[in-house]
């Protein structure tokens, strides 16, 4: 077996790389939510002064990259990679944001799980000794991702109780070879499971197959169990699929408990927030909550140990369209402070 | 009517462009088969201003058309009929989407 | 997962999801889809009964009301306000000619961005096109059927 490689599908990092700094910006709903106090920088205008969703949605990827950088001490031509993905077609927020960065740049897709996909290849990457520092960014924008997915901002239509809101935001962090932690422990790459849900707006409950797979296997792969974090937090599994997960893997005699939460149910306050409906989905659900609440509370050392698994619905509108259901993706980072 | 389509809408997946498709089609159809007649003169704009009454309007032009024109009737009718719903439509669509930008929802 | 675990799962899976479904709020829906789409109902019956008093003929009143619904409709989704509205009123701002109004407005709106030919112009029916394609095409059968049986 590969030297690094724990059980099925987990590596262990020998020389565990640290998350030397994070950044977040957030759009103005998620400003208004509970986790408000821990972006970097809330939004005033989601137009962010650009002419369109998709220029804001590149304009927050650079500026967030570049946050990251500077509360690092850093510049663009110290990074050796750009890991970063989003949601629009041919991931172009990603892209164009690294036309002006000039960092070499691996673009990656896995919907909402970009974040622990991003954090797993820099981590490797560095571990694996091919480089000293890597960034590892996503980036989501409601107004781009609904234009993309769903109907026109002005037109009409009432969202199901199950449908989530795309977060507006993004969060970046920066991985080096050498830091104070916290640092990335393992990481557990997750298989495409599709139980058959179809619905594109429940999609909390479609990516529940590949979440619980991933955070088995995790389980499995490393011995580890619940009690041994303090914090397991997925992507975007929302209200519902939140509750499903818990169950899903209480059968398989991991309680989760306590322990458990979602990120795109931290993100906004569910009760208060109207039409967010069963909470926050998109990349930068997962982004910044990382990068803000759960990364401060991890230097702050209030979080010892903590297992981030993004989720990712790899659907696109043309799928569906044709009948298909939805596939699901889950990656999960164990990061600790000790 | 829009309770109808309130009830399709929240117990079956069907997206509102689906229902849309089928109200029309069911105007058309009740039209044709002179059922929407009563209903349009006992609730006016009410039975007009929702979607199948632009169904309605499509099957009762064709058919007037056809009495006039013969068979040329069943291609020019039905557009004719609606043709102040449709270029309106348009024309107004377009001037809105000069004048202003959609804004992000709150 | 082991396989086992995984068929397990995947056969419970959909009776879990359903179970953790939560019902859309129907009856509250239905009340408000009702009140509000027969308030725009009535807006039409006012300007109805306006152009009728102006001495319009009862065969055109159809295409002034539909045309100034229309403009409401168009109006209402320019200036930001018609999404607001259909939040609650659901399919009371989706079924009538109105809903048709926004269907077409929001997209050309929204893809202004992309130019003028290929974002407006090409766009403009993203949502209403269908009703159009089957709401003209039943019409031309309905006429040819009404031609060969009554003539």
């Amino acid at each position: 077996m590969a030297e690094k490689k724990l059980g099925q599908q987990t590596v262990k990092f020998n020389n565990p790389p640290s998350i030397i700094s994070t950044a977040s910006i957030a759009g103005i709903k998620e400003g208004e939510g509970p986790l408000r106090d821990y972006y970097d920088m809330v939004l005033k205008d989601d137009l962010f002064g650009e002419e369109s969703w998709e220029k804001a949605e590149s304009k927050l990827s650079r500026e967030t990259v570049l946050l990251s950088l500077s509360k690092a001490n850093l510049t663009p031509d110290k990074i050796d990679y750009l890991f970063a993905g989003d949601l629009l077609n041919q991931i172009i927020s990603s892209s164009f944001s690294a036309r002006e960065l000039k960092i070499p740049f691996f673009g990656l897709y896995g919907a909402c799980s970009t974040m622990t996909e991003s954090l797993s290849m820099a981590s490797m990457v560095i571990d694996g000794g091919y480089a000293d520092y890597a960034v590892a960014t996503t980036s989501s924008h409601f107004c781009s991702a609904e234009r993309q997915y769903r109907f026109p901002l002005e037109y009409g239509t009432q969202r199901p109780p199950t449908a989530q809101w795309t977060v507006t935001g993004s969060g970046a962090a920066v991985l080096a070879k050498n830091g104070n932690g916290p640092y990335v422990k393992f990481v557990t790459t997750g298989r495409v499971m599709d139980f058959g849900v179809k619905d594109a707006n429940n999609m909390g409950a479609a990516m529940v197959p590949a979440a619980a797979d991933t955070i088995l296997r995790h389980f499995k792969d490393t011995g580890l169990s619940p009690k041994d974090y303090d914090l397991i937090a997925t992507g975007d599994l929302g209200e519902l699929g939140g509750e499903l997960i818990k169950d899903v893997v209480a059968k398989e005699g991991y309680d989760m408990g306590s322990k458990y939460t979602d990120c795109g149910i931290e993100v906004y306050d569910t009760e208060k927030q109207i039409d967010v409906n069963a909470g926050g989905s998109g990349c930068g659900c997962s982004a910044i909550t990382f990068c803000g609440y759960i990364y401060d509370q991890l230097v702050k050392k209030n979080l010892g140990r903590v297992l981030l698994v993004s989720t990712g619905a790899l659907l696109s509108p043309t799928s569906s369209l044709q009948g298909e259901s939805i596939p699901g993706i889950a990656h999960a980072v164990t990061i600790e402070m000790g | 009517m829009c309770l109808i389509g309130q009830i399709l809408m929240d117990k079956t997946k069907l997206t509102p462009a689906r229902i849309l498709v089928s109200f029309v089609t069911a105007g058309v159809i009740l039209g044709a088969l002179g059922i929407y007649e009563p209903i349009y003169k006992y609730g006016k704009a009410g039975a007009s201003v929702p979607l199948p009454g632009f169904g309605y309007a499509l099957a009762k032009g064709a058919i007037k058309d056809v009495e006039k024109y013969g068979l040329i009737g069943a291609f020019t009718g039905g557009l004719k009929a609606t043709a102040a719903g449709v270029s309106a439509a348009i024309f107004f669509g377009y001037i809105m989407a000069l004048v202003s930008k959609p804004r992000t929802k709150k | 997962m082991e396989k086992k675990a995984e068929k397990n799962i995947s056969n419970d899976f959909s009776k879990m999801v359903n179970e953790k479904n939560p019902e859309s709020t129907l009856l509250k829906d239905c009340i408000l889809a009702f009140v509000i789409g027969g308030l725009i109902c009535d807006v039409g019956q006012f300007f109805m009964n306006l152009f009728l008093s102006y001495g319009v003929s009862n065969d055109d009143i159809g295409y002034y009301v539909a045309a100034i619904m229309v403009f409401l409709g168009a109006f209402l989704t320019g200036i930001g306000v018609y999404d607001d509205i259909a939040k609650y009123a659901g399919a009371g701002t989706v079924v009538p000619i109105t809903g048709f109004a926004n269907s077409i407005v929001a997209p050309a709106m929204e893809f202004k961005n992309e130019g003028y030919v290929f974002g407006i112009g090409g766009k403009m029916f993203v949502i209403a096109g269908p009703v159009l394609v089957y709401g003209v095409s039943s019409s031309v059968i309905v006429g040819l059927i009404y031609y060969f049986l009554m003539r």
